[in-house]
């Protein structure tokens, strides 16, 4: 099943333009990797599925980008996000407490019952791997949290406004090969019930959690495929070049 | 010679840094000296909650509980007025304007914070004044009221520059992780951007307040100066900043009329350094 169909997708900012003609389609239940240097664009295209490129100034875009084969631009932006959930490149925690992290996103959509907000920070919290570490310490601040832990609070954040699709903005260029292993091995668990796309600039990351792998190179798709065909039998040398380390 | 040089140097250095202290000092110990002397006529307790300024009656009356009262409602009605619109036009400027605005409106504040307080009692005065009494079918104009809504105009610079302040250095992370949860512009500004920066906006009305409370000019021109306990906001009434700046010229000097105005300047003084004290604790507390 497509769950997501990008056509003709270029994106400028000012006069710069930081992706060229990009199609691709992502799968739903897959982990969907994309790798290449800084500056190919990947965060660029990643925004562009939850529209918060458009949050910047100098922004422009045309193609389309199609979720469920509704065209993205058509829905609400609020609406869009909710499906589209994001963890970013550094752990971010709200200003808030544990459990008002997890719970912040299901309150803005319009939840007050406190039974059921509760019940939705658990599962949020065991799903990201994180519940053992703070179930009795939910009321302390993030804050107080380490990095992996931050990062797990994240990603509890946002499965607890229950997306179909999670967008992973480089989640481990922070966190120490532990803390890692962990946040991977949570997504590798979410891909049951979610489509998971994620930006690494780990080359290694990608081949150990990836479905298929994409490859950006200045703004353009350079190649996709399966992530084990790429890693062994890339078909351009580019991309052969830069998973073997020779540039970027 | 080079090493006498750099000496005199350091020395002037710390001089100048003593001076402002010492001369702070100097003046609170004034004050102290002053005010206390009046101790000698009247008990603290009936100095600040009896009900009669009567100054220059035989023998003279200084209680000062109706312009503590005065002050106070002047204040809290220029608070009513300004700490919503100052917190809203920096909510404006921080968040939602675009830049071009933003620039004009961060102007226009300036401006307002430069206007000269006896300037805006003038124009408080002739057209703020004789609007009030129509309003409300009065018989005057100089009522509280018109003080705070002029008051309110003077904090407001300084509610909206330091509100504004605190806004803009909330991490831009607070507010992207708020929106890509699908929260709308005003949920990201209510629940994440406006507690994350509470202790900067609370440190922001104590300060725009501070100055409320330490107005003088404006206030004298337009409140009506009447020491009686106010039982309405459309009554004229009397602060003790006014107080000391009518009196003090016709107040013999050593005569209890005299000591009882530097006591209010101690009341003055207290009060301002516990909002000062405050906002800075907001200002400096750390975050959670």
């Amino acid at each position: 099943m497509v769950k997501i169909k990008i056509e003709h997708l270029n994106i400028w900012f000012d006069s710069f333009q930081v992706l060229k003609d990009i199609n691709l389609e992502i799968y739903e239940n897959e982990i969907l990797s994309i790798i290449g240097p800084s500056n190919s664009g990947k965060t660029t295209f990643l925004r562009m599925l939850n529209r918060m490129n458009e949050l910047e100034n100098g922004f422009k875009v045309n193609g389309r980008v199609e979720l469920d084969q509704k065209n993205i631009k058509m829905l609400d932006a609020q609406f869009l996000r909710k499906k589209v959930g994001m963890v970013f490149a550094l752990p971010l925690p709200l200003p808030l407490t544990i459990f008002e992290n997890v719970a912040y996103g299901a309150r803005i959509h319009g939840e007050k019952k406190k039974k059921n907000l509760e019940k939705i920070v658990e599962q949020a919290l065991k799903k990201a791997y994180l519940w053992e570490e703070v179930k009795d310490r939910l009321n302390t601040s993030a804050f107080k949290l380490s990095g992996g832990q931050q990062q797990r609070l994240c990603i509890a954040r946002t499965l607890a406004v229950e997306p179909e699709l999670i967008l992973f903005d480089e989640p481990c260029s922070g966190l120490d090969p532990i803390s890692t292993a962990k946040v991977e091995q949570a997504m590798l668990e979410l891909k049951e019930s979610y489509t998971i796309v994620l930006v690494t600039n780990n080359v290694k990351q990608a081949a150990r959690v990836g479905d298929r792998t994409a490859f950006f190179l200045n703004g353009e798709l350079i190649e996709i495929d399966k992530t084990a065909k790429m890693f062994t039998a890339p078909l351009d040398k580019r991309t052969d070049d830069y998973i073997r380390g020779k540039f970027g | 010679m080079q090493k006498f040089k750099e000496f005199i140097i350091e020395k002037l250095i710390l001089i100048s840094g003593l001076a402002s202290i010492f001369f702070v000092i100097l003046i609170f110990l004034f004050l102290l000296k002053e005010g206390l002397a009046l101790l000698e006529f009247i008990t603290p307790g009936q100095f600040l909650f009896g009900k009669n300024w009567y100054p220059i009656s035989e023998p003279a009356q200084l209680e000062i509980l109706p312009l503590i009262l005065g002050s106070l409602l002047v204040t809290f009605g220029a608070a009513v007025i300004s700490i919503p619109i100052g917190v809203g036009c920096a909510i404006f400027i921080a968040e939602v304007s675009p830049p071009s605005i933003k620039e004009i409106l961060k102007a226009g504040i300036e401006l307002l914070a430069a206007i000269p307080s006896v300037v805006l009692g003038f124009i408080g005065m002739v057209t703020l004044v004789p609007w009030v009494k129509n309003i409300f079918h009065i018989p005057t104009g100089l009522t509280a009221l018109s003080g705070s809504i002029m008051l309110a105009f003077m904090a407001m610079p300084t509610i909206v520059s330091i509100a504004e302040d605190a806004l803009y250095s909330v991490p831009k992370s607070y507010k992207e992780g708020a929106l890509a949860l699908g929260a709308t512009k005003w949920q990201a500004i209510y629940r994440v951007l406006l507690p994350a920066a509470s202790s900067g906006i609370f440190a922001a009305v104590m300060l725009g307040l501070g100055r409320v409370i330490g107005e003088t000019m404006a206030v004298m021109m337009i409140t009506g100066n009447a020491a009686v306990i106010p039982t309405s906001i459309l009554q004229p009434v009397r602060t003790l900043t006014a107080t000391i700046a009518a009196e003090m010229g016709e107040a013999v000097v050593g005569s209890e009329h005299y000591f009882a105005l530097f006591a209010i300047g101690i009341v003055l003084f207290v009060v301002s350094f516990m909002i000062n004290v405050t906002a800075d604790l907001f200002l400096h507390r750390k975050k959670i």
